[in-house]
């Protein structure tokens, strides 16, 4: 399920906690439809800007994103499935 | 009669949608059900400035028209006029976060799209102010073509310029709906970006409330310990805090009970009214303190939206036995009752672990075993101190909820390596902005617990004690025979415990088992009134039913009637309320099944290690 593998790009599951990255692409073929229209939901699209906060208790997972101006959780396994570039600040 | 004008709340969760359809329509609220699916249908009454009463209908909170759930898909058809029992809204207030403007725009722009006449409600403002974001309000209104006002739902504020207008709009003639045009999602979520940038007057980067909580309360550390904490104070209180009204409610019962056998004369009809009515429904209506407490934690939990964090810190757990952090939250809602706790799992998308969670629901400790745990403990545990603020009678408690959560996780797990096999499904959840719930909110939330708890008191219970109190009246007992032998609930007891004799249940027990399938805590009244029955010569209140256990009960008795509780489906309304959500007696059936088979394993295993300990004696 993850993204095809482009330079300069990590998926978001490999990010560094409060580092912030601009999504460059989403597998949003390896997500089944309800998921992808959850993701979509919540604003997960191409170019917007995202950033983990937090990390569940156990085994790391889930984590919490900011995605906008909105913050959601959602689990490790899916955010493989998006490919995004660190923003330096 | 034309039927009220219709006003439809609609917006995306954690709008503060439901707060303010509580501050346009106060109390005056009725929940009811739409035809054919499960879903609440909440509505209310407002009276215009100029005295016109409208209807309003808060709609289940929707992230766009393409439904993910049932609760979102009815949403959609009200909103285009297809739902089954729901007229067509004659006008709209679409709620919005002020301070999450990008997503809920897209909701927004895609409801205004149907040509309602609509009406913004830019909700929560205040706490977009204390995030260092000031928005313009006249501009959104110019670039979404539909009128926009400040709201802070929960202070109340802004609540009369969204009633002016209303009544603007419900004035002017309006011409019906378009047909659903599908626009595209993310063309949609561009525009809504586009729209957000040009409404912000100013941005200041403050380190945001939210995300500070979030870092102790998200901690990996301090997160779990907190969340074991919260629920530990929450049992806590239950008991401290209910300990004197319930006094209050036990004296006023005796009180009733005396003037009622003074009143009446002596015989049937004092019988059924001091032993059926007064013994039974008194017994019961002694925990609404405590049901109340635990519904006010629940509340409080959820309005603040701490509960969702609870979801985020035990997600990982959950997954591991099958379930998704999704579930905690109807797993948590059924410690106060697992009717609503089951009703809640719909916003479980993945079929097999909504089933799970379906299943496994009624081993969580909801608020009608606590008479039952409550009347046992304080017969049979001393009120030890352990520690400071903390007492044995507690820690039994908490105890008794720790092994319904643990049977709940391990039966899960059994379910999805069984009969549920199958890979489970994700979990998405917003964590939304933590902020302190109107008290307002709060008290009605309450009062529609307590009212749906006295109704219940007042029918099925005073129904089943009364049934009761005739078996176990009729025939009357001769001199040296013990009534509730001879009587015809005593025969079809004597049946029962043939079964429950092994795992240490007594005639008396095995009595008030049967009427207790109807709820739970009527296995408390259904206990007094028999005890009230054979003893008619105590004066009600002057003997205790605690002091009455204590002596005809051995402590393996008492604790394995405790581990039936835990595990036993006593309940019609869970199982009811299982059979409409799953379509089907099929899964009602397995679930009654295999829990009345841990009920018995239970007991039985509790009873038979009790007695080797040699607590075995009465």
């Amino acid at each position: 399920m993850n993204a095809p593998f482009q330079p300069d790009t990590i998926s978001l599951d490999q990010l560094k906690l409060g580092t912030k990255a601009r999504v460059s692409s989403i597998a949003w073929d390896g997500l089944d439809e309800g998921e992808a229209c959850r993701l979509r939901n919540f604003g997960f699209d191409e170019g917007v800007t995202v950033e983990p906060l937090h990390l569940g208790p156990f085994g790391r997972d889930p984590i919490a994103i900011r995605v906008g101006r909105m913050t959601v959780a959602i689990r490790r396994r899916h955010a493989g499935a998006i490919r995004v570039i660190p923003l330096t600040q | 009669m034309n039927p009220l004008p219709l006003v439809a709340v609609a917006g995306s969760p954690n709008a503060g949608k439901s707060a303010l359809f509580n501050a346009l329509t106060g109390a005056r609220q009725k929940v009811g059900n739409y035809p054919g699916v499960t879903v609440e249908r909440h509505s209310g009454r407002l009276v215009l400035a100029d005295g016109r009463p409208v209807e309003l209908v808060d709609l289940p909170g929707a992230y766009s028209l393409d439904p993910a759930s049932p609760d979102e898909a009815v949403t959609r058809d009200v909103l285009l006029g297809r739902q089954k029992g729901e007229r067509q809204p004659d006008a709209l207030v679409i709620v919005i976060d002020a301070s999450n403007l990008d997503n809920h725009l897209r909701f927004a722009l895609q409801l205004i799209e149907l040509g309602h006449p609509t009406i913004i409600a830019l909700n929560m403002v205040d706490l977009a102010k204390r995030d260092g974001l000031e928005l313009d309000p006249s501009r959104l209104s110019e670039e979404l073509g539909v009128p926009v006002i400040e709201t802070v739902a929960v202070r109340r504020r802004g609540i009369q310029d969204l009633q002016a207008a209303l009544d603007d709009m419900l004035s002017a003639p309006f011409c019906g709906v378009h047909e659903h045009v599908k626009s595209d999602l993310i063309h949609l979520q561009r525009r809504a970006r586009e729209i957000a940038t040009a409404a912000v007057v100013s941005e200041t980067p403050v380190r945001r409330w939210t995300h500070r909580l979030d870092a102790v309360l998200l901690h990996p550390v301090f997160g779990p310990v907190i969340l074991a904490a919260i629920m530990f104070v929450m049992f806590q209180a239950v008991f401290a805090w209910s300990q004197t009204p319930v006094t209050w409610i036990a004296d006023g019962v005796a009180w009733l009970s005396n003037v009622a056998t003074s009143v009446l004369p002596a015989g049937l009809l004092r019988s059924l009214v001091v032993d059926g009515a007064i013994a039974g429904v008194g017994a019961v209506i002694t925990f609404l303190p405590q049901i109340l407490i635990l519904f006010f934690f629940i509340l409080l939990l959820e309005g603040t939206g701490y509960m969702v964090r609870a979801a985020f810190l035990m997600d990982k757990l959950m997954h591991g036995v099958g379930l998704s952090g999704r579930a905690f939250i109807p797993l948590l809602s059924s410690f106060a009752c697992a009717v609503p706790g089951i009703m809640a799992t719909r916003t479980i998308d993945d079929p097999k672990d909504r089933l799970t969670t379906i299943l496994v629901a009624p081993l969580m400790t909801c608020s009608a075993r606590l008479p039952v745990y409550t009347l046992i403990i304080a017969a049979f545990i001393p009120n030890t101190r352990l520690a400071w603020g903390i007492g044995l009678q507690g820690v039994v408690m908490f105890g008794l909820y720790i092994t319904g959560i643990c049977g709940a996780l391990l039966a899960a797990l059994v379910l999805r390596k069984g009969v549920l096999k199958g890979s489970s499904g994700g979990f998405m959840m917003e964590l939304p902005k933590y902020q302190w719930p109107p008290l307002k909110d709060v008290v009605i939330g309450i009062l529609t617990r307590a009212q749906i708890f006295l109704k219940r008191a007042g029918t099925i219970i005073l129904g089943t004690t009364v049934v009761l109190w005739a078996l176990a009246s009729i025939p009357q007992a001769g001199p040296g025979q013990r009534q509730s032998e001879v009587s015809i609930a005593g025969h079809i007891a004597t049946a029962i415990e043939t079964v429950v004799k092994p795992i240490g249940f007594n005639h008396d027990i095995s009595l008030a088992l049967l009427p207790a399938m109807a709820a739970r805590e009527v296995a408390v009244s259904a206990i007094a009134t028999v005890y009230s029955i054979d003893s008619p010569d105590e004066q009600a209140g002057a003997n205790r039913l605690e002091d009455k256990l204590h002596h005809r009960w051995s402590l393996a008795t008492a604790l394995a009637f405790l581990a039936w509780f835990v595990f036993a489906p006593q309940c019609i309304s869970t199982i009811a309320v299982t059979r409409r959500e799953t379509n089907g007696w099929r899964w009602p059936l397995f679930m009654v099944t295999y829990l009345f088979a841990l009920a018995y394993l239970a007991a039985g295993a509790t009873y038979w290690i009790a007695v080797a300990a040699g607590l075995g004696g009465a």
